[in-house]
């Protein structure tokens, strides 16, 4: 369970350009299923998934992962729980170029240090699972949409993550593809990953793996 | 421990990758580094070779030389001093010496004339320094001539030339006979241009120097030991003004390397921002940071030291040496002796890796705290 007290996000503090992208938002949200943070531009939907992956900390308020406060923690151990518990799909994928596609999804487990030949070979059964073990050794700039898409999900899920966050993850992609990354995170889902995704792309929240739907404005609840 | 060095290498071949994927960058970043330390370790190096030779070859010279003034400026000995002098105790051996300047208009260079103690030449004949030969274009059995101070021709057989080990002392070196240099000069029999004492004991030679200033005022005992001290200054004097104007090579060297950190490309504060979203800590980033300093930097310093290594022992330091050397027409061929000081390597090693890592390390440290949420932005 993800619980989130009265958070609010504010940029800029205090000067000219402030922006409150959240407003004393208080909300629960399961860490099991398919959730959805749907809302127009500038609703608040990254702000907030940014702060729930601990990529940034709110300006007030609290947020508590299964029970344990994450929002006051120092860099280095929230760092530890963003590693351990989140994976990121980017909206724009954020590959690395000049890196191949394996090195690109080995990336997140270097800091962990972990056995070289274990972690290439899980690597490399990812990119088996996501149809991409004959791109493993292209660099990521070569990839198409679906594939840079798919890659950034590998490299979402070699840490082992519970729970996956993927902010706009269909900006980029057609119909199609779409249809294909929703398929495969919902086969994510089934196998017990939680997914946190932000969208304004019907496609996504009309989907039937989503089991829940938040819907935002002006960056609190609508 | 195991954890530890397998992340350290997991950082390094990621900063090894970063380092091969912007490969403009840092190879201008590489040459320009990689030549300040060969200026730098050019001019130690040569220096050090310079100030090791003049001490090698200073020491097999007399512990003491006895030199008479005359209203404070060199003037010729009397040859009766040296009976007085050789009484001293402590004194093991006592001879004069006769050496002049020589300067030959023709090539408007000054040779020193000396006449040996050891087998000198016979009369009528020389042996040169390597310069002078060099200069004159003259070889064993060719006739040197010169036109003494009264105006008189003096003309010389070419006995032999000197060794080119010793050329860094003997290449403006003419030696003959002591008839022939009184004759040539017009020197006074009864006089020598100075004194040299041997003293066996090196506890002694300041007693006997001590000895000699009493005994005879009107003298000036110069020791061993402040002969070296005056090569040593004046090398080091060279070598502190070649750096001085280093220096500014350095300086600029600094401000590059930091325009090019702190210019890190959005591409960098990116991929830094990527790093840190999907679980690197700034530690991490920094760390990786460092290794890749760390590779540019000991490469250059390696690539930087062995270049100079090669210019100075191989190419007998062949960009320094008209200021390191000093000037003369008679210019020595000398090839310095290879001679690497492990504290010499540590000085220059710090002055140079030092500042490029304090150059860096701030602008980088600032791209690195930057929050990992911008990259969702």
């Amino acid at each position: 369970m993800i619980r989130l007290e009265q958070v609010s996000k504010v940029f800029n503090q205090g000067r000219h350009n402030e922006v409150r992208a959240v407003r004393n938002l208080s909300l629960e949200l399961d860490t099991r299923g398919v959730t959805v943070l749907k809302g127009p531009s500038g609703s608040g939907k990254t702000s907030l998934l940014a702060m729930i992956g601990c990529l940034s900390r709110p300006t007030s308020g609290r947020i508590h992962l299964e029970g344990r406060l994450i929002s006051n923690l120092p860099e280095r151990f929230m760092t530890e729980v963003r590693r351990a518990t989140f994976g990121f799909i980017f909206q724009r994928f954020n590959l690395i170029r000049g890196l191949t596609v394996l090195e690109n999804v080995m990336l997140p487990a270097y800091p962990l240090a972990p056995d070289p030949r274990e972690l290439r070979d899980q690597a490399l059964d990812l990119l088996r699972q996501f149809r991409l073990a004959e791109r493993a050794h292209n660099q990521a700039e070569w990839l198409s949409g679906g594939e840079a898409q798919r890659t950034a999900i590998c490299r979402a899920l070699i840490n082992r993550p519970r729970i996956l966050i993927a902010d706009e993850p269909t900006a980029n992609l057609d119909s199609q593809l779409s249809r294909e990354l929703l398929a495969l995170i919902g086969e994510l889902a089934e196998q017990g990953k939680g997914v946190l995704i932000s969208s304004h792309d019907p496609l996504v929240f009309d989907h039937a793996q989503v089991s829940r739907v938040v819907e935002l404005r002006d960056g609190g609840l609508a | 421990m195991r954890a530890l060095l397998r992340r350290q290498r997991y950082l390094l071949d990621y900063s090894l990758s970063s380092l091969a994927r912007r490969p403009g960058k840092h190879l201008a970043l590489l040459l320009v580094y990689s030549l300040v330390v060969f200026l730098l370790a050019s001019t130690l190096l040569f220096t050090q070779s310079l100030r090791r030779e003049a001490a090698l070859i200073l020491a097999d010279a007399p512990e003491l030389i006895v030199q008479r003034l005359v209203a404070g400026r060199h003037d010729l000995m009397p040859a009766d001093y040296l009976d007085r002098l050789g009484q001293l105790r402590g004194v093991s051996d006592a001879y004069g010496r006769l050496w002049g300047y020589f300067y030959d208009p023709a090539v408007k260079a000054n040779y020193t004339l000396l006449v040996p103690r050891q087998e000198p030449p016979v009369p009528g004949e020389v042996r040169l320094g390597a310069g002078v030969a060099r200069t004159r274009g003259l070889g064993v059995g060719d006739y040197l001539s010169l036109r003494s101070a009264r105006g008189e021709p003096f003309s010389f057989r070419i006995a032999g030339l000197l060794e080119a080990e010793t050329e860094l002392v003997s290449s403006d070196l003419l030696l003959l006979n002591a008839e022939d240099f009184r004759r040539f000069f017009a020197f006074p029999a009864d006089r020598f241009t100075d004194l040299v004492l041997r003293v066996r004991n090196p506890s002694e030679v300041r007693k006997v120097a001590e000895k000699i200033a009493l005994a005879l005022p009107d003298t000036r005992p110069i020791l061993r030991d402040e002969i070296l001290r005056t090569y040593d200054a004046l090398f080091g004097w060279r070598q502190g003004l070649i750096i001085v104007l280093l220096g500014g090579a350095l300086l600029a060297f600094v401000i590059f390397a930091f325009d090019r950190a702190a210019g890190l490309s959005a591409e960098e504060r990116r991929e830094i921002g990527i790093l840190k979203a999907i679980g690197w800590e700034t530690g991490d980033v920094l760390r990786m940071k460092f290794w890749e300093g760390a590779a540019l930097s000991l490469t250059a310093f390696l690539a930087g030291y062995l270049l100079a290594y090669a210019h100075v022992f191989f190419f007998a330091a062949a960009l320094f040496a008209p200021v390191l050397k000093g000037w003369a027409v008679l210019y020595p061929d000398f090839r310095p002796l290879p001679f690497v000081d492990g504290l010499q390597v540590a000085t220059l090693f710090f002055f140079t890796v030092f500042p490029y890592t304090v150059a860096t390390i701030v602008p980088i440290w600032r791209a690195a705290i930057t929050d990992p949420d911008q990259v969702m932005r």
